[in-house]
């Protein structure tokens, strides 16, 4: 497994709780179209990402990030900046 | 102009310009469109287009020619027909006309705008007040402006609208942390550069469920981290602490807090917001500051009755007593009846009651109409994920008779609705 492989298997476990349809997670499923989250379920979720990680993904770069492989990628360029 | 525009203007011209088809930019609303004309279709009235016809006292009013109790005004104090208030903002229609056409830092300043300033000083204690038109200008302007590109604005999840519109307008960086936790601030905290510019945004009470911060501890890991405090006492002044001035007061952090923003329009009885602060240079706010610059001030009017209205406040010991024990008396009634409220006793003045969906929310909240109570109804986005909610919030001027009938009509409602056994 790649660290970019970790970071997705990572990213997606704490996708799930959220899941509610059991969406199939791929880099190009969206947070608001395929997985349907509202501002709150994104607030939770991204405040999750960042206890895991131990990273803050501000509101300003969230604005960026519409799919999980955006995701994935900026997770792991915060982790290499931290 | 262009030749090509000419032509196309010239009126003698034959071929007239064809208007493509566009994209309705209405399109994006139609699902709340179909939302709400589902809910109404079922018969029940629409909570969002409800008319005060008259207005009889701070806690009634006649609404579809009924006489109503008022318990969703956030008139906390009851300060609206207040004799002196009223006098107070007379003598200034007369005295100075209807409104001055102007911005603060142009035409706009009266004598009347200077003595709320001052009013304000002397009630919270600071040696800087700045009025603005309404309370969400005075988040929209703080935000906005004393926070730039490289400083952070860490703020709580479930903060005003007003706070994260101040944000948007800005250019900071907004980190969030979850609502009320102290541990998830001082984590995010700690992993912010140590020597950038920090602005921690709190509230004393919030809104939707009416719980208060634990601004002790929370003002405490800010300072921690060098960062510098703001805390919105819209929902606080009035009734927390010894002077009335919000849960910062009764927090005992009034020391540590370089900022307070509050609001004319709920303890005060009128319109228009604030920001009081210690800052040796907050003056330059009236220069830099487009919310506050780029808007007309508030009319002669209006700062005359929130003066007289913040004077007395600074004296109403009693009402805020009463305040007070209507408050617990309300959460204790409903809490007995067997209504899920937000909060385990009263920490303020409103008082959420929550319930299962929006069917319910809106039935509910037609029944006490009919009973003859209005109660706001709330529903996220506004509240938190998946929590409908009617909210009471509680007069100084509701008497002990008034709050039996609001206990009763709870009942009564409650048991029609099945919300209740």
């Amino acid at each position: 497994m790649t660290d970019r492989d970790q970071t997705f298997a990572k990213v997606a476990e704490l996708i799930e709780p959220f899941n509610k349809k059991g969406v199939a997670l791929t880099d190009s499923t969206t947070f608001a179209g395929d997985l349907e989250w509202d501002s709150l379920v994104v607030m939770d979720f991204v405040a999750s990402v960042e206890d895991e990680f131990d990273i803050l993904i501000t509101m300003n770069m969230q604005a960026e990030i519409e799919t999980v492989g955006q995701l994935v990628d900026a997770v792991a360029k915060l982790k290499a900046e931290g | 102009m262009t030749e090509a525009l000419q032509n196309a203007m010239d009126p003698a011209d034959e071929a007239q310009p064809v208007a493509a088809p566009g994209r309705d930019l209405f399109a994006k609303f139609d699902p709340l469109i179909a939302e709400r004309e589902a809910l109404l279709s079922t018969g029940v009235r629409d909570p969002f287009g409800l008319v005060m016809e008259k207005v009889l006292s701070p806690t009634r009013a006649i609404i579809r020619g009924k006489e109503t109790i008022l318990l969703g005004t956030y008139n906390y104090m009851g300060m609206t027909f207040d004799p002196d208030v009223i006098a107070a903002g007379k003598k200034a229609l007369d005295d100075y006309g209807s409104g001055t056409t102007g911005s603060r830092v142009l035409n706009g300043t009266y004598q009347g705008h200077r003595e709320c300033e001052e009013a304000l000083k002397e009630f919270y204690g600071t040696d800087h007040a700045m009025v603005f038109s309404t309370g969400y200008q005075a988040n929209l302007g703080l935000m906005s402006t004393i926070a730039g590109k490289e400083d952070y604005i860490i703020l709580d999840a479930d903060s005003h609208a007003s706070i994260y519109d101040g944000c948007f307008l800005g250019d900071a960086q907004i980190v969030r942390f979850r609502h009320n936790n102290v541990d998830d601030l001082a984590r995010r905290l700690a992993r912010l550069p140590a020597e950038a510019g920090k602005l921690v945004v709190l509230e004393g009470v919030y809104s939707m469920l009416g719980d208060i911060a634990p601004l002790k501890a929370m003002v405490e890991v800010a300072k921690r981290h060098g960062a510098m405090v703001v805390v919105d006492e819209a929902h606080g002044m009035g009734f927390f602490g010894a002077h009335g001035r919000g849960v910062f007061e009764e927090a005992e952090v009034e020391d540590q807090v370089e900022f307070v923003v509050g609001t004319f329009s709920k303890s005060v009885g009128t319109v228009g917001g604030f920001v009081v602060s210690n800052h040796p240079k907050f003056e330059v706010l009236r220069l830099v500051c487009r919310p506050y610059v780029f808007t007309a001030s508030l009319p002669p009017s209006v700062v005359a009755t929130a003066a007289t209205s913040i004077r007395k406040l600074m004296h109403a010991e009693e009402k805020r007593a009463h305040l007070w024990k209507n408050s617990r008396r309300l959460h204790l009634g409903l809490r007995e009846l067997g209504f899920t409220l937000a909060t385990p006793e009263a920490q303020s003045a409103i008082i959420a009651v929550l319930l299962a969906d929006q069917e319910t929310t809106v039935r509910m909240w037609q029944a006490l109409l009919e009973a003859g109570l209005y109660v706001n109804m709330a529903r996220p986005p506004a509240t938190p994920t998946g929590t409908f909610l009617l909210r009471c919030s509680l007069c100084a001027s509701h008497t002990d008779e008034e709050v039996g009938q609001i206990i009763e009509m709870f009942a009564g409602a409650g048991r029609a609705t099945g919300v209740i056994g």
